[in-house]
């Protein structure tokens, strides 16, 4: 709190305006137009709406299509935030014992970051295309027959591994931070004491790092159902058969190009749902810094 | 490091090593097969070298694109990234920096209330909210243009909250002296906060960058006039007609035009990029 203010009455609204405006038209009011569409249901050729309370709820918990994208989200969501959280931890921790060349390596991780998640996708769509792809050409070596375009599990796997990819950095950012943190004279007295190297990983270094554990869990998890639509879009389309259509792509499809408004509107709503859920969580146990 | 054990700082190495090639081999592999001439991937085996046709692919992507694929020049594109990106940045900074300020140094009523509704935001990612945001883009006639592009992503509680934060810090004492020395609110948000937060700027500027040019679903959404594609979304479009008639050459030239600049962008500014994405995630 700031002891020394200003004293107007209008200025502070001037300053807020443009960010209140933008906040209200593009967020606010979308927002309450998905919220209230959620409620209606509209003719099949837009004639006419009719207020049907919770019945597009009902609709969409009844179809197996949805429950389908809701397991297909939670798998997807699981997997990439495994794979990124192991792999980025134990790059930190080799990054960790280097003196000399950590800030080389730390460049030489990061800078995926900066790819967009659309051309992640494409990148990996290229190396497991069943025809040209190098990988898909390697698997076949080995005798199986990678093809993402019939087979489900393939198609999860690329999604999976372009969109950990592109998120690895990040955690690593987060977990060379949180290792840092840790003082060595934990470490040194433990060592003393004669624990190994393994011991003192699982019982000194992890333990201290859950703060940052949890909270890159939920950016994980944040980001696995949110944030990884282009990597979707741009290579299964959340094919085959709904294999990899995770809620956000639903909606996406189900409003754009099924134009079913009502069901559209009521999956908005459940995903802000899962969203305000997320932020909650993020804020409440991440400002407190979980430890043991 | 605890003490000396050579087999473990060998495994780290050899860990990283990894690592690092985990990481560049797709990239590796787009440059390598936007180096060779179509015809090379008809055989069905992917080269691993680069081939001698770079400079003609780039130069025909940035000049001409692939008609038949509705790929329109990648200069174009490219362009409509670059804009896309300083505007949101620039845009998300310069109303967070006001709204921050205001919500420090002023008391009014309704002031808690504002703080929320920025807040909120955090909440409502375009994601879940793609269909009633269309149309009201649509609706104010914003489809293919820059305003639509930009503005209905600027708002920004990361940044009013980090420049929250910042301001907090900065000493009530200052403050009290440019108010005896007869400044105003505006003349000391103009000549002493923006200075005093000037490296908060930059490293936000960094991540924002790297956002805005990363967008994907908007820009697809919003833009039917290939004039407006950007770059990120535009490389979508070809790979579509990939499907048929593999153009791949060129489709992972434009892979790598659309990653160099962030990738630059993050390589040249680590440190402001490091700190800025620690600061938003606070």
């Amino acid at each position: 709190m700031k002891r020394t203010i200003f004293g107007n009455r209008l200025l502070p609204w001037f300053l807020l305006a443009p960010q209140l405006a933008v906040t209200a038209v593009f967020f606010l009011w979308p927002a309450g137009q998905a919220v209230w569409q959620s409620f209606l249901r509209q003719d099949a050729f837009g004639f006419s709406t009719t207020f049907v309370g919770f019945a597009n709820y009902g609709a969409l918990f009844a179809d197996p299509f949805y429950r389908n994208a809701l397991q297909v989200t939670a798998v997807f969501a699981v997997t990439v935030a495994a794979l990124a959280l192991g792999v980025a931890l134990i790059l930190a921790v080799a990054v960790d014992r280097m003196i000399r060349a950590a800030p080389a390596y730390t460049t030489l991780i990061v800078w995926p970051y900066a790819v967009a998640p659309a051309i992640a996708g494409i990148l990996w769509w290229f190396m497991f295309n069943p025809t040209i792809g190098i990988l898909a050409y390697g698997l076949k070596q080995w005798g199986y027959r990678w093809d993402h375009l019939l087979d489900a599990g393939d198609a999860m796997m690329l999604v999976v591994i372009a969109a950990a990819w592109k998120q690895v950095s990040y955690n690593f950012l987060f977990f060379v931070a949180g290792l840092q943190s840790i003082p060595a004279s934990m470490r040194e007295a433990a060592a003393i004491d004669g624990a190994g190297p393994v011991k003192r990983f699982f019982t000194i270094t992890l333990p201290l790092l859950t703060p940052t554990t949890f909270f890159l869990l939920v950016v994980n998890v944040v980001y696995a159902m949110f944030d990884t639509f282009p990597v979707i879009d741009a290579t299964t389309e959340g094919g085959p058969v709904q294999a990899t259509t995770v809620l956000v792509y639903k909606v996406y499809m189900d409003g754009f190009v099924g134009l079913n408004l009502g069901s559209s509107a009521a999956q908005s709503v459940v995903l802000m749902g899962i969203v305000i859920f997320l932020t909650v969580m993020q804020f409440r146990y991440v400002e407190r810094r979980v430890n043991y | 490091m605890v003490e000396n054990r050579p087999v473990l700082d060998f495994l780290a190495h050899l860990v990283l090593a990894l690592g690092v090639a985990l990481v560049a081999f797709p990239v590796w592999i787009a440059f390598v097969a936007s180096t060779h001439a179509p015809t090379r991937f008809l055989t069905g085996l992917v080269p691993l070298l680069p081939g001698d046709n770079l400079v003609e692919t780039y130069r025909t992507m940035l000049t001409a694109g692939i008609s038949t694929s509705g790929a329109p020049p990648v200069a174009g594109m490219l362009w409509n990234s670059l804009v896309m990106a300083v505007l949101i940045a620039t845009g998300k900074i310069a109303i967070s920096l006001t709204s921050a300020f205001a919500i420090v140094y002023f008391r009014f009523p309704l002031r808690q209330l504002a703080f929320w509704l920025i807040f909120i935001t955090l909440m409502l990612p375009v994601e879940v909210r793609i269909l009633p945001t269309f149309e009201v883009v649509a609706g104010l006639g914003m489809l293919n243009s820059y305003a639509g592009l930009t503005v209905p992503l600027i708002a920004s509680a990361t940044a009013t909250f980090l420049f929250r934060q910042v301001f907090l810090t900065i000493p009530d004492e200052l403050t009290e002296a440019a108010r005896i020395d007869g400044a105003g609110p505006m003349k000391f948000f103009r000549d002493i906060m923006i200075p005093l937060s000037r490296t908060n700027i930059a490293a936000l500027f960094v991540i924002l960058f790297i956002y805005g040019w990363n967008q994907y679903l908007w820009p697809l959404l919003i833009t039917t006039d290939d004039g407006y594609y950007t770059i990120v979304a535009g490389i979508k479009r070809m790979a579509e007609a990939a499907e048929s008639d593999p153009k791949w050459n060129y489709i992972m030239a434009t892979a790598m035009m659309a990653m160099l600049p962030p990738v630059l962008v993050v390589l040249a500014m680590q440190r402001l990029f490091v700190k800025g994405l620690v600061e938003t995630e606070k």
